[in-house]
């Protein structure tokens, strides 16, 4: 047993900061870090500079474009970025698709989609959940029906994130209505510019538009945008599922949340002292960087003993949601009734209008509303639970 | 022991709840808020005519001479409707105050006066920094002759930009922190030197900063004593949180039947989600939370109008305590169990858990609470 990362991750890591600290643009930072209003261009721009360092794809292999990174040099170069402030890349073409794309798909598939991910050219959704299928992924009704060099794609997917951007959207469809419901569901790849497709904002509690409905109507799309074979698709599906270990757990994300709500527990005032001095305040906070320290170790214990990913994913998702979610209530308490007013124009970084408290104050209880999204979307934290009792304790 | 409603507090908890039912409609809600008003004037009317924006005023000043558990009766209705009107604000703490603490003629002039409707009032006491002590107060009242002259800045001034009159609190003596030297004064929101800038809160109320730059007055602004103030003070904000536990507890309970609703239309899995044993126990926890709520709410109500003081802020403060962690507890649990739907715009559950958390947030939440009556363990023991 050792504890301590090697001499070479520790380089690997000063690597990372220095890149960094030269090439992540203040604008972005500042948005990141003042938790403002998220946009579509400091993603872009964001993914495009690491592209041309060679890093756009951290977890990639070599083959497709990756630089080749272990699974914790993955977790080095994702902690470094969100310490320094910039932001999450996004999922959904990176993460969810590309893996897909490079296991079951074909030759010209990852010619025609793999690189525009990696550069930031295409933007992705993820087009599973359907008003009537949320936890209950399989019983989806989207359908697609053959029709020469086509498929027509009828139907309507929902909470699709950041869909208002969404050039491509993989979705989950019926392909056949015959057989048990896993066993009738393909995985294709639509062009969102298609003839037939209407994205609809839902707006979130907190009064930002972050998801959408997106409405398919006769939607032509061709043969060779079907992922491996017909009927297939829930088995490449769960496979994506169960790729993504450590993004669930996000460690790096909370940890530089962590470090901001340390920052904001002693500029916060509590009668005349730092909120960090007052010791039920602190209790709390201390328990979270307990549990986030037991997060961190569990992830890279998974990540370094050589077994697939399996169920013990959901431990990540649950514990790394919780303590999201913790975090921000914390942020948002701790600003106390200066939390109370909704800005919604001081999410802009130009700002300069009145506000309650401080900057502190402006995202916190947004913040705190948007998280509870953590526990339930990517397979709520009941259904993990439910996962563990069956799949782990044998239940 | 009795807790049983009065046959006359029966009917008019029915009345209100079928008139907020039928009136007082998510769609019509929305719309109020969005109008940025902080109020309706149809709404507040009706409210007046029912009696009760002068239900706990004496009967000498148009008041129905009604008590502690009236408010909870009210507020508890807002809480089940989501009611962003400005009760809390100019019904229970400025007119409170005046109540309990003014002169027969300040009584005269605003009692009547926020029973028509016709006159909004606020409580300007918070100030930055200060978090929920209510005896930190930077804000200077200076003798100039007989008036005084103003000077400072107030925060979560609820309904504050809505109010024709203030209530400030201001220090007439001692430092920032001592309990001696405070002095509440009835400031109009027009006078000069008053600026008052409003917001949206995120629950659909509005709030404001208020600053005062040298803002005179005369000695007949003064409320109650000079230098003395913050009994009353304390007092009225003890009301205030006694209304905002009945408000919670509404909430509560309107928050677990969504939930109920919900879970048992919405099918997954071939069957409604309300049959996951899972959830069922969530339900249940949040059953139990309104109910312990309720209780405490009780007590709330009951004590809020004692001068004992010693009694009545242990009270207030369990209470808060308990229904502020039963906000957290019941408001996560409902947006859960609507999955994804529990995150829009959309639906009831969001904007309940909005104003619960905020409910927390106001006049101290579940920790701040927890330290006074922690506090006041120690010394009772010690
Ligand atoms: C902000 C946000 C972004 C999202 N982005 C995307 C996206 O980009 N693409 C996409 O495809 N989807 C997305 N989703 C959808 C997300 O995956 C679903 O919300 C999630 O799967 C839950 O489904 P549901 O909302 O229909 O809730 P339901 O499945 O109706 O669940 C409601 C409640 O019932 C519980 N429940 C359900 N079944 C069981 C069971 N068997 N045992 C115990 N409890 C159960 C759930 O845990 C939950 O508490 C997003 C959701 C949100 C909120
Ligand atoms: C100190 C003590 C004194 C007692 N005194 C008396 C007495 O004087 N007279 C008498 O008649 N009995 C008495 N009992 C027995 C007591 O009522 C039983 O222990 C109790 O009913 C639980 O039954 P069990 O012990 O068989 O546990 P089980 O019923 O086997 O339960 C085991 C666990 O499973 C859970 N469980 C069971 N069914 C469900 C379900 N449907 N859903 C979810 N969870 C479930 C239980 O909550 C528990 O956690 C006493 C027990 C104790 C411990």
């Amino acid at each position: 047993m050792d504890l301590n990362y090697t001499p070479e991750q520790e380089a690997f890591r000063q690597e990372v900061r220095q890149f960094l600290q030269d090439n992540l643009p203040d604008d972005i930072r500042e948005r990141v870090q003042k938790r403002l209003r998220f946009t579509k261009d400091m993603i872009v721009r964001w993914q495009q500079i690491l592209y041309k360092q060679g890093w756009g794809a951290s977890t990639w292999p070599k083959e497709f474009g990756g630089p080749g990174w272990s699974e914790v040099e993955q977790l080095i170069f994702e902690e470094e970025c969100a310490l320094a402030g910039a932001p999450r890349q996004l999922d959904f073409g990176l993460r969810m698709v590309a893996p897909v794309i490079m296991k079951f798909g074909n030759q010209e598939q990852k010619d025609k989609h793999l690189p525009g991910i990696v550069s930031g050219d295409v933007w992705w959704s993820q087009g599973y959940s359907e008003p009537g299928s949320g936890s209950d992924l399989a019983s989806l009704r989207t359908t697609a029906e053959r029709d020469g060099d086509y498929y027509i794609v009828n139907g309507q997917k929902t909470w699709t994130t950041l869909g208002q951007h969404g050039d491509w959207i993989f979705c989950l469809v019926r392909t056949n209505k015959d057989v048990k419901a896993q066993e009738g569901i393909s995985f294709l790849l639509i062009d969102m510019k298609t003839p037939g497709i209407d994205v609809k904002p839902i707006i979130m509690l907190d009064g930002e538009h972050e998801i959408n409905d997106v409405f398919f109507e006769n939607v032509k799309v061709p043969v060779e945008n079907l992922v491996g074979e017909e009927d297939k698709g829930w088995t490449y599906a769960k496979y994506l599922l169960g790729h993504e270990r450590t993004g669930l757990a996000n460690v790096g994300q909370w940890k530089a949340m962590m470090r901001r709500l340390k920052e904001i527990a002693r500029e916060e005032q509590d009668d005349g002292h730092a909120i960090i001095e007052n010791p039920r305040f602190r209790d709390r906070l201390a328990q979270l960087d307990a549990e986030l320290r037991a997060l961190e170790l569990t992830v890279l214990r998974v990540l370094t003993n050589a077994t697939g990913p399996g169920p013990e994913a959901s431990i990540l998702k649950i514990r790394g949601t919780e303590i999201g979610q913790r975090l921000f209530e914390l942020a948002m308490e701790a600003t106390g009734q200066d939390a109370l007013a909704h800005i919604p124009d001081a999410l802009e970084p130009d700002y300069n209008g009145p506000m309650v408290g401080g900057m502190n104050a402006v995202p916190a209880a947004g913040d705190y509303f948007n998280m509870r999204k953590l526990s339930i979307f990517g397979g709520s934290n009941e259904i993990q639970r439910n996962i563990i009792s069956k799949l782990v304790l044998g239940l | 022991m009795n807790f049983e409603l009065t046959e006359e507090q029966q009917m008019l908890q029915d009345s209100l709840r079928r008139f907020l039912a039928n009136e007082y409609t998510f769609e019509k809600r929305r719309e109020i808020i969005e109008s940025g008003k902080g109020t309706d004037a149809g709404i507040w009317n009706a409210l007046a005519e029912m009696g009760l924006l002068a239900f706990t005023f004496p009967e000498d000043y148009n008041g129905l001479g009604g008590n502690g558990i009236d408010t909870m009766l009210v507020m508890e209705s807002f809480g089940r409707a989501l009611v962003t009107e400005p009760y809390l604000a100019t019904v229970v703490l400025a007119g409170g105050l005046v109540r309990d603490a003014g002169s027969d003629a300040q009584k005269q002039a605003i009692l009547p006066a926020i029973a028509s409707g016709e006159k909004l009032m606020a409580l300007a006491t918070y100030e930055h920094g200060a978090r929920y002590n209510l005896a930190h107060i930077n804000t200077v009242a200076k003798g100039d002759g007989s008036d005084y002259v103003l000077n400072g800045s107030k925060t979560a001034v609820i309904h504050g930009g809505q109010a024709n009159q203030l209530i400030v609190s201001a220090r007439t003596s001692g430092d920032a922190r001592s309990e001696d030297g405070i002095t509440l004064f009835l400031v109009d929101a027009d006078a000069s030197g008053v600026t008052v800038t409003d917001f949206a809160t995120h629950d659909g109320f509005r709030t404001a900063e208020v600053t005062l730059k040298d803002v005179k007055v005369g000695a007949d602004a003064i409320i109650g004593e000079a230098n003395q103030g913050l009994p009353a003070l304390e007092k009225a904000i003890d009301q205030g949180i006694a209304a905002l536990c009945a408000e919670a507890v509404g909430a509560m309970d309107a928050m677990t039947e969504a939930t109920l609703e919900y879970t048992q239309t919405r099918k997954q899995f071939g069957v409604p989600i309300s049959k996951f044993q899972v959830l069922q126990h969530r339900m249940a926890d949040m059953f139990i939370h309104a109910q312990q709520g309720r209780s405490m709410a009780i007590l709330a109500a009951d004590s809020a109008d004692s001068d004992d003081r010693e009694a009545r802020r242990e009270a207030i403060s369990q209470a808060k305590l308990l229904i502020g962690q039963g906000t957290r507890e019941v408001g996560q649990a409902g947006v859960q169990l609507h999955g994804g739907m529990g995150v829009t715009d959309e639906m009831w559950a969001a904007h309940i858990f909005k104003r619960l958390t905020l409910i927390n947030l106001l006049f101290g939440d579940a920790d701040y609470h927890l330290g006074k009556v922690s506090d006041a363990l120690l010394q009772k023991i010690a």
